[in-house]
């Protein structure tokens, strides 16, 4: 018998004792009827050839492993990012219950919204019913500052019109007259959980600016995107922008509200965008979007009220620190300070200390497409190549961004952007033009076991690894951790290579 | 310790007080959820009795942040999901699977992606031309695609998302024609997120499309033996089906058949073949038990593996089914591993006597785990189901003491209100509620991924239970929350 209250063996150590694989053995011989060894290790072997990469890349309906998720949970994300804002979604209930686990799993933190709870009769019926009372509900149990609502595919597919919904529940007292509900349809059959981020920002801008005077001031809007990262990266942003003394609102920070303390209060809102600074964000001078991805639709709602627009692709590395510090200075006048440049000069140091190990290896990445793109130029400019880059929400547009991206570096000769493309695929990538390393989330990890390939966790969502997005990757700060992260995983897996003892420890060097 | 009565008026007075939050109408539909355990004597078997007297397995209540998921997560993430060597086609748009995705941890052994396919995500990632048009000649191409790519497969799942009862798609007739056309196993299941009132009713309709597209399509032709057993409602969780199996096949039964954590379709369809079915989640599997039992004669026997006091007293249960070689290797088993069971208590109940324990969870476990907690030492003061029927609360009388607070699909702001003023030494629940709880400074385990840890059924998994409760408990973080130049307010 294996197990002891001395020394507790938990699922790891424990199926390994001899009991449990006899047993398993049995199992497997006797009762599960599966394929001969010799005809799995065949099949096996033959997914990692050319041919099959080319039947894996000529499918036309299936989906395998994707690296998106729906539009809800980038609209449940946004509205997170505002003062005491609870996310209504209007629709079945499951899909609230995913979203909030899926949130929790990545940030380790407490995840709050709610469902209409519609089932068979509201989806003949249509679910305003649901919408009376479920914004009742919310707004005495939770007692927040703005609802805002967003939908599953089920209220999408019967056609439920959510602003008459709300102005009927209005009408019935669920919420006072003056009750902030904005909100935006969000079908999850159409784009991603960046569109979900980018209609229900739209729709809470909308909510305050719609039919008002604008009176241009100089304020600067930021709306950092979907991302996971929020809580270092938005800190970070503060801080640059602090530095550089530039007048700045923060549309949708999440920051504050995925990163609780634990003081002996559970904090449902936390921090977030003030409603006020909202309502006044429509008079800023311009909105910079930092995730192009996130946000055409908000961008091209600021500019039909003569706000200046840019749009940046995930602010990671030198390059693209510096564009959006010359824009920031651009718009607000203030020169960028001697604290950031030195910042930037330590981080070009750090870079050229260690450039030997990074020249010339050759990563995978994927994620949501400004990620990919920032982390693809960031390593272009460490010697690396970005061999595959893949976005399953990514477009033909985005390829060809990357396209002009790989093209201004000799370093991107040989790499490829693939949109629309999911993990399976990336699979057969990395098993027939191999890499050094691959870039993405925890669901990396079963190409790691499978293709042996390390994986660099650096995105959403990151489940097996804990307070990775409490820490910065945007900026030079950011950068210098991303460089670190890289330099970690190469020399550990170097070390991990040499270290047999009279074979090949002669490379098990001190000093690297 | 065992003394809750003082507990009942301090409880009923706590359900008044948190129902005063609602809107009126919201109010008394909750009221009935909500109630606290009764004494009513004793059962058959002289145990003590309680009534758990809650409306349950009825529409949760819009905007009121109930923890209950949906259909589909009954039928991909709980039924059929573990099943291994076959595809499960999240159907739909990408979101379900992807949320789901790796998400149950029902442990198998099998090589990824070319003979098992649990920690995959298959889907259909439905676009806007597919709700228009229809999804059916896409769900034909993915079924050739699934048996071009991987074909080890030895069946296709089709799990139903929303939009697919709501547009009309005839995923029966592309199932058929698949079937007929590659001799492959191919179910459809109506599991559609909006259908029911929680994860309960998928539990239901995936057992119905075992019955209909697995049984009564093939028999299997396994001539089985007179110490055949199926274990049902074992999902494998951590491995949990894994560290029951071996004290079954150590008193000497032959489980050929578990359902459905690391099974294969084989195991499925050889089901009626064997001589009496073992359940462990009668919440999720009871219906098809029942239909074996109408339809082949087959009895069933509910079992509880928490906890040395359950397991030994469900070994015997399940051991006097069966001749006298079966009930001596019952008692060889327990006598086996009594040496264990005292260690275990010897080291942890020191620690762990006189905790109070809150429990939400859902399926078997608000009621299962209670008596491995009090073999600890430790006292249930509240628990609750997320999908829990009648039935249920009726077998956790058996279980339950009088004066635990009983809450049926509690709500978020309820559970909070209930730990805040309860103030447990631990709350058993899920991802959704650990990270609220745990920033109250209360300990927390999640009650139904066994907090990345497991197994916990067995023996071997009591050892690993009761690990897991102590550190969570007994962990130095829980005294680190105040800082000093903070005066806590009394």
């Amino acid at each position: 018998m294996p197990q002891s209250a001395e020394k507790v063996l938990d699922h790891r150590p424990l199926f390994r004792e001899p009991e449990y694989r006899e047993m398993l053995k049995n199992k497997k011989e006797k009762y599960e009827n599966g394929h001969p060894d010799a005809k799995v290790q065949e099949i096996a072997d033959w997914t990692k050839t050319w041919e099959y990469r080319e039947k894996n890349l000529a499918r036309e309906a299936l989906c395998v492993n994707p690296a998106k998720a729906c539009q809800p949970l980038g609209a449940v994300f946004a509205a997170a990012g505002f003062e005491r804002t609870m996310s209504f979604v209007h629709g079945s209930q499951g899909c609230v219950a995913y979203y909030r686990s899926h949130l929790s799993r990545h940030f380790k933190e407490p995840s709050s919204a709610v469902s209409s709870s519609m089932t068979e009769d509201a989806a003949v019926f249509g679910g305003l019913n649901n919408m009376i009372d479920g914004l009742a509900n919310t707004k005495a149990l939770y007692d927040p500052k703005m609802i805002a609502v967003s939908t599953t595919c089920m209220a999408e597919v019967i056609g439920d019109d959510l602003h008459s919904f709300i102005e009927q529940a209005r009408g019935k007292g669920s919420v006072p007259q003056e009750f902030d509900v904005p909100f935006a349809h969000t079908p999850a059959f159409v784009g991603s959980h960046t569109n979900g981020y980018d209609n229900m920002l739209k729709g809470i801008v909308e909510h305050f600016w719609k039919g008002k005077e604008r009176t241009a001031g100089e304020k600067i809007n930021i709306i950092p995107g979907f991302d996971g990262y929020c809580v270092g990266n938005n800190r970070e942003l503060k801080r640059i922008l602090d530095l550089m003394g530039v007048d700045y609102t923060l549309l949708a920070d999440a920051s504050d509200v995925y990163d609780t303390p634990s003081d002996g209060e559970f904090r449902m809102f936390d921090g977030g965008t003030p409603l006020e600074e909202v309502k006044a964000a429509l008079n800023a001078k311009a909105t910079i979007s930092l995730q192009s991805a996130c946000t055409p639709k908000t961008l091209e709602y600021c500019e039909s009220h003569g706000q200046q627009t840019a749009a940046f692709k995930y602010p990671l590395g030198v390059g693209a620190t510096d564009e959006l510090l010359v824009k920031l200075s651009e718009l607000s006048g203030k020169d960028v300070p001697d604290a950031l440049t030195r910042e930037r000069g330590r981080l070009v140091d750090a870079i050229a200390d260690s450039q030997s190990w990074l020249h010339g290896k050759r990563y995978a990445v994927y994620g949501d497409p400004d990620f990919v793109y920032g982390m693809a130029r960031f390593l272009l400019e460490t010697g690396g190549e970005p061999v595959h880059c893949l976005a399953t929400n990514g477009n033909k547009d985005w390829e060809a961004q990357m396209a002009a991206l790989f093209a201004t570096s000799p370093f991107g000769r040989d790499c490829k952007a693939w949109g629309g493309k999911d993990l399976w695929h990336m699979r057969s990538l990395i098993a027939t033009e191999p890499v050094d390393f691959l870039i993405g989330n925890s669901y990396g990890k079963y190409l790691e076991r499978d293709l042996k390939v390390p994986l660099i966790r650096l995105t959403f969502p990151i489940f097996d690894r804990h307070h990775h997005h409490r820490f910065p990757v945007w900026g030079y700060q950011g950068a210098l951790r991303v460089l670190v992260t890289l330099l970690d995983k190469v020399m550990d897996t170097m070390d991990v290579d040499t270290n047999e003892p009279g074979v090949t420890d002669y490379s098990f060097d001190l000093t690297r | 310790m065992d003394d809750l009565t003082q507990d009942a008026a301090f409880n009923e007075r706590l359900i008044e007080e948190v129902l005063q939050a609602y809107p009126d109408k919201a109010q008394k539909r909750r009221k009935k959820h909500l109630n606290v355990a009764k004494d009513k004597g004793q059962d058959e078997d002289g145990q003590p009795l309680t009534e758990c007297d809650v409306k349950s397995n009825i529409k949760s209540i819009p905007g009121v942040m109930t923890i209950r998921g949906c259909a589909y997560a009954g039928s991909k993430g709980v039924v059929w999901g573990p099943v291994k060597d076959m595809v499960h086609i999240s159907h739909g748009p990408v979101g379900c699977g992807q949320y789901s995705w790796s998400q149950r941890r029902n442990y198998y052994i099998g090589k990824t992606g070319i003979d098992s396919f649990v920690t995959m995500q298959f889907t259909s990632d439905f676009q806007e031309r597919d709700i228009v048009f229809g999804g059916d000649k896409k769900l034909e191409k993915i079924i050739d695609e699934i048996n071009d790519l991987f074909p080890l497969n030895n069946g296709i799942t089709v799990q139903s998302e929303c939009p697919i009862g709501l547009i009309g798609d005839d995923i029966e007739a592309v199932s058929k024609k698949k079937n007929k056309e590659t001799g492959k196993t191919i179910v459809p299941v109506r599991c559609e997120g909006f259908r029911g009132v929680s994860q309960s009713l998928g539990h239901h309709i995936a057992n119905d499309a075992i019955r209909d597209w697995v049984f009564d399509k093939k028999e299997s032709d396994y001539v089985g033996g007179p110490y055949d057993v199926n274990v049902i409602g074992d999902y494998n969780i951590g491995g949990d089906a894994w560290s029951s199996r071996i004290l079954l096949e150590e008193m000497g039964l032959n489980v050929v058949g578990n359902w459905s954590g690391d099974a294969t379709l084989a195991e499925i369809e050889r089901a009626p073949k064997a001589k009496l079915n073992l359940i462990h989640c009668y919440r999720s599997m009871n219906y098809i038990c029942r239909h074996m039992e109408e339809k082949y004669g087959m009895p069933w026997e509910e079992y509880n593996f928490f906890g040395p006091s359950q397991i030994a007293m469900s070994l015997r249960k399940i051991a006097a089914r069966f001749d006298d070689k079966i009930k001596e290797g019952a008692e060889r088993v327990i006598a086996k591993y009594q040496p264990l069971v005292d260690q275990i208590i010897a080291k942890y109940k020191p620690r762990l006597e006189g905790k109070t324990v809150m429990l939400y969870v859902g399926g078997l476990r608000p009621r299962h785990v209670v008596n491995a907690y009090e073999d600890l030492g430790m006292v249930i003061t509240g628990t609750g189901y997320e999908f829990g029927h009648g039935d249920d609360y009726q077998r956790t009388g058996h279980y339950v003491k009088g004066g635990t607070l009983i809450y049926d699909d509690v709500t978020g702001y309820e559970l909070e209100k209930f730990i805040e003023k309860k103030r447990p030494d631990l709350v058993g629940s899920g991802i959704k509620e650990k990270y609220p709880v745990q920033k109250m400074g209360i300990p927390f385990r999640q009650m139904h991924s066994w907090d990345y840890s497991g197994p916990y059924h067995g023996y071997d998994g009591f050892a690993i239970f009761a690990r897991d409760m102590d550190l969570a408990i007994n962990n130095p973080v829980w005294g680190l929350f105040d800082a000093p130049w903070k005066k806590k307010a009394a």
